[in-house]
């Protein structure tokens, strides 16, 4: 019970509903602003029936609790100037794992530069993403086995790109699906919309998830938009919208996996709002208390994922504080290890930045490449 | 797959451009299984100018298919098809239609080699109209070709005649590279002429010497080609040699063959319809006078539309795109030096 792989809860496919099963989907469609949830900020679960398999919710505390660890690290490291300036994500790991657990190492992932939890929950390793993060151009070499780009910096424009890929599965004839992010912030920009109504027009299998963390750098979502129920634009492109409390990773997860097994029975896409709360910074270099108080964060602390969950397993007898110790003591020496083998990787040469421009470089790029050897005089 | 700088002698059949364009589509859908055909009205109907005419009844509606009317998503979606394994090609129904797409194309684009140490290519081409001289409304005739050039990571061709844009257009789609392949409107149905059937490429970053002459150079591409060689004739008239150089691909620049022939005349006109100020124009002038300034004997002149948009003013539309007449005046200043 100590593998961190994203294998044991990719193995979540038999849990997975089959298409039959969806016939009334969206069971959770958003009739109501109340975000669908399985588990209460207290622990408690109203429908235990509902509830997914023990070792799911058990892999999904280990990932909430390893990219939790990666983000408090983070800070650290930000601050002894190991690291480069990096967005947080603290509060939002119910909403990052339990979207990005729903998947395979077969499925497109496309990540806003929030998303590094969800990015580690499929399997980026973590030296990769400490890279990444350190600037570094071995930060942008994905791995192979993985259908994961690099965090968008830009806003919205990977939802285009993940109708594309998903639409390219399809047309291939796969199983496979795409899922793109985007924050409360992005989804006032076109591509967000033009996206949804594409991916329903051809039935692109897509999982757009939307993580309304409250706010959009200082921006809350009040001022960002009228509308407080977002699953609802998914009406005006003639797709399901589930509205789902992100800090609920079973129900966050179990909304994903029936979006995804729909997608994968040729059902088309579907918009998930999660719920949640941008409870740090915009990014480390970021200072808050310019723009909020702690009186817009109050309550949110209670709803932390981790907390909620960690009492849920401790009631039922899934995690014992002697296992969660023992977890997160693996985590910390993963993590270390990580750190190290990214500490190793050297710094680019000048002219690695006319690399991976074209597959042949052109004429102009040969004679600029000499140029830059001349100017570092080597 | 070689390319060849003449087109195999095979059979051959009279084409204008676009149905040499529609030619080359039908081969690249024929070829590799791979390839995909999108955008608005490409369809069903064929294209608003018919390049993708019978394309969907041939391959069906998975390979050939009607987007949305949205050119952002168009280029996105095709974005994302290209990194997944796939050939899109897309089509933005006019250049000047292309500005919502702005962000996809500068963002993304020329960035997915880049940006994954080459974990993805983004194998796309991007086809769109562009240009003036038939009267079209407003916001249809733009060059935005600078524009695009000025983005890294991305080619941009533009071809002059049917055989170079059969040719032209399959080696864009075989690229490993995102390709703006712009198709002058001017010459869709103007031009025609004996075009190889079959598949044949003509690579991209290889100039094209139209007329050869010894006292002037003059650089041009697309819409503008046989407005220089009219010009060029009515030199030939005076005893004035023009050379006239079809550039093909902005992006690369064939700058060894502009070099080549400035070294031999000393003179350079440059001739596109866009706006003056930072036109491709003004690049190719910058690496004349870069790299040939020993040779010249003339100041570099540029023939250009004008800093103001494209005037959909039937009556005037031609003092805006340069003609035969200001080209050979051009040639004329530069020979009194």
């Amino acid at each position: 019970m100590t593998n961190l792989s994203p294998s044991d809860t990719a193995a979540s496919d038999t849990a997975a509903p089959t298409p039959d099963a969806l016939a009334d989907f969206p069971r959770h469609a958003p009739a109501t602003d109340i975000p669908f949830q399985l588990l209460a900020p207290d622990g408690t679960a109203p429908n235990p029936d509902a509830l997914p398999d023990p070792q799911i919710r058990l892999s999904l505390y280990r990932h909430m609790r390893r990219i939790r660890h990666f983000d408090e690290r983070g800070w650290v490291l930000y601050r002894t100037g190991r690291l480069g300036v990096f967005p947080p994500f603290k509060g939002m790991e119910g909403s990052q794992v339990g979207t990005a657990a729903a998947l395979t190492s077969d499925d497109w992932l496309f990540p806003t530069y929030r998303d590094t939890g969800a990015a580690l929950t499929l399997g980026l390793p973590i030296a990769r993403t400490l890279a990444y993060w350190r600037t570094s151009p071995h930060g942008w070499h994905m791995p192979e086995n993985l259908k994961v780009l690099p965090f968008y910096i830009p806003i919205a424009t990977q939802y285009p790109h993940a109708v594309g890929a998903a639409l390219a599965e399809q047309r291939k004839g796969t199983k496979n699906v795409a899922m793109a992010y985007i924050g409360d912030g992005g989804s006032s920009e076109g591509d967000f919309h033009e996206a949804l109504n594409f991916a329903g027009a051809l039935n692109a299998p897509c999982i757009f998830i939307l993580q309304n963390n409250g706010w959009a750098i200082s921006v809350p979502t009040r001022t960002q938009t009228r509308a407080v129920n977002l699953a609802r634009r998914a009406d005006g492109y003639g797709i399901p919208g589930v509205r789902v409390d992100g800090n609920d990773v079973l129900a966050t997860y179990q909304v994903t996996v029936e979006a995804v097994a729909r997608a994968r029975a040729g059902q088309g896409p579907t918009l998930i709002e999660t719920v949640t709360y941008r409870i740090a910074a915009h990014t480390v270099a970021d200072d808050p208390t310019r723009y909020r108080t702690d009186a817009d964060t109050a309550g949110w602390a209670e709803k932390d994922p981790i907390t909620r969950l960690r009492l849920h397993l401790l009631a039922e007898g899934i995690l014992t504080e002697e296992s969660d110790a023992a977890l997160l003591k693996e985590i910390a020496e993963e993590f270390e290890a990580a750190l190290n083998e990214a500490d190793t990787y050297p710094e680019p040469e000048p002219a690695e930045i006319l690399d991976h421009v074209f597959a042949e470089p052109t004429p102009q790029l040969v004679a600029q490449r000499a140029e830059i050897l001349r100017e570092v005089g080597e | 797959m070689t390319a060849t700088q003449t087109p195999p002698a095979t059979s051959s059949t009279t084409r204008t451009m676009v149905a040499a364009i529609n030619d080359a589509l039908a081969i690249a859908l024929e070829r590799d299984p791979t390839t995909y055909l999108f955008g608005e009205d490409v369809g069903v109907m064929g294209g608003v100018f018919r390049a993708s005419d019978g394309l969907q009844a041939r391959f069906g509606t998975d390979r050939v298919f009607d987007t949305p009317l949205a050119e952002a998503s168009i280029v996105g979606m095709g974005i994302g098809m290209g990194l997944a394994g796939l050939r899109p090609i897309a089509e933005i129904q006019f250049a000047g239609f292309m500005y919502p797409a702005l962000d996809q194309i500068l963002s993304h684009l020329g960035r997915y080699r880049h940006r994954t140490r080459s974990r993805y290519s983004l194998p796309m081409v991007i086809r769109a109209p562009y240009g003036g001289g038939v009267h079209t409304p407003e916001q249809h005739a733009d060059s935005p070709e600078a524009i695009l050039a000025h983005v890294p990571g991305v080619k941009v061709v533009i071809p002059s005649t049917p055989t170079d844009a059969k040719g032209l257009l399959l080696a864009a789609i075989e690229d490993p590279d995102p390709v703006f392949f712009l198709e002058a409107i001017k010459l869709y149905r103007s031009t025609k002429e004996s075009v190889p059937d079959g598949h044949y490429t003509i690579p991209l970053g290889k100039a094209r010497v139209v007329t050869e002459g010894d006292d002037v150079t003059v650089i041009t591409y697309g819409g503008m080609v046989e407005v220089s060689v009219k010009a060029a004739e009515a030199a030939r008239a005076h005893g004035i040699g023009v050379e006239v150089i079809d550039l093909r691909t902005l992006v690369p620049m064939d700058l060894e063959t502009v070099l080549n022939s400035v070294a031999k005349t000393g003179r350079a006109v440059v001739v596109t319809e866009a706006p003056r100020t930072g036109g491709f124009h003004s690049e190719i002038s910058a690496n004349i006078a870069e790299h040939a300034i020993d040779s010249l004997r003339a100041p570099i002149l540029r023939v250009t539309g004008y800093d103001a948009p494209y005037p959909p003013f039937t009556a005037i539309e031609d003092v805006y795109r340069p003609n035969a007449l200001r080209v050979a005046r051009a040639i004329r200043t530069v020979m009194g030096y």
